[in-house]
């Protein structure tokens, strides 16, 4: 008797188990089966490789040119993308600079996603006067462009990456408090959290089990959209001279330095626009695909 | 089977014996308060609910039946803790809610199944997980827990080797609210609320439904409050009745006697309005028409009486006070022509005619 209890309780596990990965398993087959999310991921994991590995992959020095070089136009034997203004590799800055300023489009996203998330979900499900406050504090964040939020606080705090980053996590965290509110006030008017009250748990576990799985796929969707968008704004930083410094590699900086040379060789001059259009391009699109990938109802 | 004992949930005991009723509602009262403005200035106050009083008996099933909007929904939610009362006593076999009994007390004995079956379930949980997650909050161990509701979902006829882990959006309406039946008796409670639970169904599930929370009350010994617009449904299943308007009692009665005699001329209009499947029985008496009153500034007196056939002056001033309809304590009703001391004209000849039969 308690070997075939023990037997269908180990059934049951597995099943359990199988069941709650279940449904990040089927989001991946359905993102797989979306040609352009697809493509644009393709794009990001290799610029996120080419970026991680950088020191590794035989790159010239992106710091260290040499002036006789200076502007060499894309294709030139050694300089596979020309070199900048300094006469410094352009791919090699590319991929240098891209290392800053993902990590200006990523990290902002993923601390503000963490604070916007839990300020959200509170304010959502404890309602009253903590919604109140809360929301009306976002509302006051709300009132300026994003933009000219993230010059005012970096501008106040000095110029450097670290205030950049910081700058840009305020700017942030606005935008994803409200959707995260929005999205639990929804969930929480709905009668399973009801049914998870009367079953004597706390609000705790009641978040934590019935509320988050089913706010957070919007919520990391809208984060996603907003990489980008950090990403630009980390560029403007830079290239207003609040964010990275000279000589470091950025692509706003390096597209504020080469501003000069663009009469010379408008192509070199291009190239780290090109480079911030792509992957904020890429980053939406993958984000539209995660966006239907998640909706596993329809 | 030895090493169950401790780890499996046990129904709470009865503590007041038979004759205690498990649920009392005394002058239960909920308003909602209309907020307007940045600081959210009290502008008045929906009275849903509005000093209703009651009993349910141990084993029996009080039906619950009025238009949209009655308060009935709000009857349901303020009896399983859901919404605060604003004042009032709601006594759960003998424990005043508040006093000697928690919330999570209150919980261990009474369950609620919603309208909404979708709305219900979690849609990102499996539905053994579902029905396992009150026991579990409740310190059953995990393996304890899965093991029950995989029971329960084939008690409740959904095969667990087939359903157990399906997401709700892979059933049907019928089906999910099996599951939802499945969850509340999951937390082995005394008393299950069924909120309008059959009726978004179609009519030859909603049958089976019936049939089945007929036989799970025999089979654990519950108590329902069953609430509903369908009158049918109402009789087929309860006990007793309750008529409600407009966040008030205005009639409660055994089903028998109700369907004999309508004493609260709401109740006779309700009644009306049902369909008769006899076409030689067709309604004589005009329904109702119009919608209810706005329950945020309610009518004066008999808050039935602006839509009231027989009412009279004494309707619009003064409240009438629930009297035994025929000499029968256990028929109450609400009404001044039941009262041959209101001064309704029609006061002595209804009173008779109900005494009558």
């Amino acid at each position: 008797m308690s070997v075939t209890a023990k037997t269908t309780i180990n059934i049951a596990r597995e099943e359990i188990s199988d069941s709650s990965r279940g449904y990040w398993r089927e989001v991946f087959q359905r993102l797989r089966r979306d040609p352009v999310a697809m493509a644009c991921g393709t794009l990001i994991l290799l610029l996120l490789a080419a970026v991680i590995f950088a020191p590794w992959i035989g790159l010239q020095d992106p710091v260290t040119g040499s002036m006789i070089q200076r502007l060499k136009p894309v294709g030139t034997p050694g300089h596979v993308l020309g070199t900048d203004e300094l006469g410094r590799d352009m791919l090699s800055r590319l991929v240098y600079g891209g290392r800053l300023t993902l990590m200006l489009g990523l990290l902002p996203v993923l601390f503000a996603l963490v604070i916007g998330t839990a300020l959200g979900v509170f304010a959502g499900y404890a309602g009253g006067i903590f919604n109140t406050v809360i929301m009306r504090v976002v509302d006051v964040f709300f009132a300026f462009p994003s933009i000219l939020l993230a010059i005012a606080i970096s501008g106040a705090l000095g110029a450097g990456i670290v205030n950049s980053l910081v700058s840009l996590t305020i700017v942030f965290i606005p935008p994803i408090t409200r959707v995260a509110e929005s999205v639990t006030a929804s969930v929480r008017s709905l009668e399973y959290v009801d049914a998870a009250r009367i079953s004597g748990a706390g609000p705790l576990t009641v978040v934590r089990v019935h509320v988050l799985g089913n706010v957070l796929s919007p919520i990391f969707v809208y984060a996603t959209s907003l990489t980008s968008v950090s990403m630009i704004l980390a560029a403007g930083l830079s290239f207003l001279g609040l964010g990275v410094r000279p000589p470091e590699p950025e692509w706003g900086l390096m597209l504020n330095t080469l501003r000069t040379a663009i009469y010379i060789d408008p192509l070199i001059a291009a190239l780290p626009g090109v480079m911030i259009f792509l992957t904020s391009l890429c980053l939406n699109l993958l984000s539209d695909g995660l966006r239907s990938a998640m909706n596993v109802k329809d | 089977m030895t090493d169950q004992q401790g780890t499996d949930l046990n129904a709470s005991p009865d503590r007041g014996g038979p004759a205690q009723p498990l649920v009392i509602a005394r002058s239960l009262k909920r308003y909602f308060p209309i907020r307007k403005g940045l600081i959210g200035r009290r502008k008045g106050a929906v009275q849903a609910v509005d000093d209703v009083s009651f009993t349910v008996r141990k084993g029996e099933t009080l039906g619950i039946v009025g238009e949209s909007g009655c308060g009935k929904s709000t009857t349901a939610r303020l009896l399983v803790g859901l919404t605060d009362i604003d004042s009032g006593d709601l006594i759960f076999d003998g424990d005043k809610l508040g006093a000697t009994l928690t919330h999570k007390e209150l919980w261990a004995g009474v369950q609620m199944v919603f309208q909404d079956s979708y709305a219900s379930l979690n849609p990102r949980m499996t539905i053994e997980d579902t029905i396992a997650f009150g026991p579990k909050m409740r310190g059953v161990a995990p393996q304890q827990a899965h093991a029950a509701a995989r029971d329960l979902l084939a008690r409740v006829g959904l095969a667990p080797e087939r359903f157990a882990a399906r997401y709700p959006h892979e059933l049907s309406g019928g089906q999910r609210q099996r599951v939802n039946i499945a969850r509340a008796l999951a937390m082995r409670p005394r008393l299950i609320i069924l909120d309008e639970a059959v009726s978004a169904l179609d009519k030859s599930v909603e049958a089976q439904v019936l049939n089945l929370l007929a036989d799970l009350k025999a089979e654990f010994g519950l108590t329902y409050v069953f609430i509903s617009h369908d009158l049918n449904v109402v009789r087929f299943i309860s006990d007793r009745i309750m008529v409600m308007y407009l966040g008030e009692v205005v009639e409660i009665g055994p089903v028998e006697s109700l369907w004999k005699k309508r004493a609260h001329p709401y109740t006779a209009a309700l009644f009306a309005a049902m369909p008769s499947m006899d076409p030689d029985n067709r309604t004589e008496v005009p329904p109702l028409t119009g919608d209810p009153p706005n329950p945020i500034n309610p009518p004066t007196g008999c808050r039935f009486h602006t839509r009231c056939r027989f009412a009279e002056e004494v309707c619009a001033t003064m409240k009438p006070a629930a009297r035994p309809v025929g000499g029968e304590a256990a028929h109450m009703a609400a009404c001044h022509m039941l009262d041959p001391q209101s001064g309704h004209t029609m006061a002595g000849a209804r009173g008779q005619e109900m005494a009558d039969g």
